[in-house]
């Protein structure tokens, strides 16, 4: 494999870890502040694709479409935090899991009736369909560097809101000692409901960012959530620095490894048989990355309360 | 002279036998009433019963919530599938490091995949137990994730296809080609797994199970090797999930990836719940109440999932010891 090669796969890799590292960021804030596990995370990402591709399709705008589906997402996060979340903060992993499980059937099913079984299209916008020479002679899709740079943005966003605001203050004292906060005034429950709709929010912009790479469809939302959990998993469950650290390595590790098995398999197998090999271990190489980890950091790479 | 049983567990046993009975004469109510040709879905039910059955000695007993435990039932499946399927083909199986041949054989094939689901859940028990809590969640369902991508690299096992079988296992002289002999084979399996598994969680180990869910530190501190119990726990676990695969593989004469998902791994876990966990006939019953739902559902509405949704949604909210509770009203185990 050439280095030519080799840096496009990386910044493929990149560009994967930036989803994960929007999916990962909420998953996690949800699970620190409030100490929920929330399974229909990928229910948000899913919504907020169809609905920001909805919106584009009928107006045509890129732009109203992902302020379409973050706002959809957010504002869905906030209606499940009100109606169902709420009641769940006081139960145990366990009944989370079922109840937001109950919730993906739900949304799952509700998204087939209203959008049908088939994927949706959702196409590049035009002022990012063409490419950019990343360095001479080396052409690389606009839109995948755009993702990267909303990606950076969001990180950076993030990081503002948690370090330098009243409510980022608010947000680290809840991860670290919740029933003080409480004892201290805050209103936990605005509090816990705003954390919510942020993830959501975040999932949103995941979800309308992948539409262009990857197909708009019922279940695309499970398949980002379990990369998601390894993700949180492999950086430390309830630490956004964790969560950044994770995505990127696990986007690269899944990117990498499917583009290079090919060619080393070709060798050995006949070529189809070499493809679809390669494509299902190339999966593995994700989970065995995390079971690496796992046995040498059983809390992952920032635990929360290191 | 040990003391009667209290009335609430008399009443489960009680319960548990007229399941039994239930199920023994079935084979025989339904060739009177003509209807025999829904033996198999029962047969499918049992299995599906003894998984969860299985799962609920980890996640009822032992607080651990295996959100993997589909890798299990899959890999049951697959072995049995692919015994058959080279014993079909007449190729071994492996040829490097040492031969195995395929094989139509039961008492080979079922063993043999409670063996290799046993080995997998010794080796993921062993990563996964070393973490807690959201932890273990995430990581059973990720292995469970990786074992299915690892079955899809396997050109020969028809990948998202599935794989075909040729024929049944055969049980001595017997071929189980019927819908009978497999039906009681699989009764003979989940009655026998839950009197062991009774047994067993009324014993040392499964005290020490059951407490180490409740206080872990105590546990240790009494001297008890809390990961060790687990493993061995998982270890079980996962086995008997492999036999209700080996099951399912005979009954549908055909292997699909589908078994191994994170899908089944949910349904497993809703199974559990909604029979009532650490009661071991309660997932028993939740496995037949949640397939019978299943069934009837999707002949009334393509849509049948967003019933089920929020009938889990209530029980979750509402029913958290599950129908068994209903029957023998104890406090729940843990």
């Amino acid at each position: 494999m050439d280095s030519l090669l080799l840096l496009e796969q990386t910044l493929n890799g990149l560009t994967l870890g930036v989803m994960l590292f929007l999916m990962a960021a909420g998953l996690t804030l949800i699970f620190g502040v409030m100490d929920v596990i929330n399974l229909a995370h990928g229910s948000l990402y899913m919504l907020g694709a169809f609905a920001g591709a909805t919106v584009t399709a009928r107006t045509g705008s890129f732009a109203l479409g992902v302020l379409a589906g973050v706002a959809a997402s957010a504002v869905i996060a906030l209606l499940l935090e009100l109606t169902l979340i709420r009641r769940l903060y006081a139960r145990d992993h366990l009944d989370q899991v079922l109840a937001t499980y109950a919730v993906i059937l739900i949304a799952n099913e509700s998204v087939k009736i209203a959008w049908g079984p088939q994927p949706i299209f959702l196409g590049t916008p035009a002022a990012l369909a063409g490419s950019i020479e990343i360095i001479p002679g080396v052409p690389y899709p606009a839109y995948r560097l755009a993702i990267i740079g909303a990606g950076i943005f969001a990180a950076l966003f993030l990081w503002w809101l948690i370090a330098r605001t009243r409510l980022g203050m608010l947000i680290r004292a809840g991860t670290t000692h919740r029933a003080i906060v409480q004892a201290l005034g805050v209103n936990i429950q605005v509090l816990f409901a705003l954390v919510f709709a942020i993830g959501g929010a975040l999932a949103g912009l995941a979800g309308m960012m992948a539409g262009p790479l990857l197909a708009v469809q019922v279940g695309m939302g499970e398949q980002i959530l379990i990369l998601t959990f390894v993700v949180v998993v492999v950086g430390g469950l309830g630490s956004v620095r964790g969560a950044m650290a994770g995505a990127l390595l696990v986007g690269l590790v899944d990117t990498l490894s499917r583009a290079v098995l090919p060619a080393v398999l070709r060798g050995t197998l006949d070529p189809s048989a070499a493809d679809q090999v390669a494509a299902n271990l190339g999966a593995v190489a994700v989970y065995l990355l995390m079971a690496v980890i796992l046995a040498i950091r059983p809390q992952g790479l920032f635990p929360r309360h290191a | 002279m040990r003391e009667p049983a209290p009335w609430h567990v008399r009443r489960g046993w009680i319960a548990a036998q007229i399941g039994l009975a239930a199920l023994i004469a079935a084979p025989f109510v339904l060739t009177v009433l003509d209807r025999s040709y829904l033996l198999p879905v029962l047969t499918r039910m049992l299995a599906y019963a003894l998984a969860a059955a299985a799962l609920d000695l980890v996640l009822g007993y032992g607080g651990l919530v295996s959100f993997g435990h589909g890798a299990f039932l899959g890999t049951g499946a697959y072995v049995t599938g692919v015994l058959l399927h080279h014993a079909g083909q007449g190729t071994p199986v492996l040829r490097w490091p040492f031969e195995i041949a395929g094989s139509t054989d039961a008492l080979l094939a079922f063993p043999a995949a409670a063996i290799v689901a046993g080995a997998l859940a010794f080796l993921i028990g062993a990563v996964s137990l070393r973490t807690r809590g959201v932890h273990f969640i995430m990581i059973t369902l990720a292995f469970a994730q990786m074992v299915y991508f690892l079955v899809l690299a396997i050109p020969e096992y028809g990948g998202t296809d599935g794989l075909m079988l040729p024929a049944r296992n055969r049980l001595l002289d017997l071929s189980l080609d019927g819908d009978q002999p497999l039906y009681w084979l699989a009764l003979v399996l989940l009655v026998g797994f839950l009197l062991i598994a009774q047994r067993i969680m009324e014993a040392r180990f499964g005290l020490a199970l059951r407490g180490a869910r409740q206080n872990e530190r105590r546990m240790r501190a009494l001297g008890y090797q809390v990961y060790l119990i687990r493993l061995l726990a998982f270890t079980i676990s996962g086995a008997a999930a492999g036999l209700a695969g080996a099951v399912l593989a005979n009954q549908a004469g055909f292997v699909s990836p589908d078994l191994l998902s994170w899908q089944r791994s949910g349904e497993l876990i809703m199974m559990v719940i909604l029979g009532g966990q650490g009661t071991l006939f309660g997932p028993v019953l939740g496995a037949f109440v949640l397939l019978l739902l299943e069934e009837e559902l999707s002949a009334v509405t393509e849509h049948w999932m967003l019933v089920l949704g929020p009938i889990l949604l209530v029980c979750v909210l509402f029913f958290r010891r599950g129908l068994w509770g209903q029957v023998s009203r104890a406090p729940a185990h843990g």
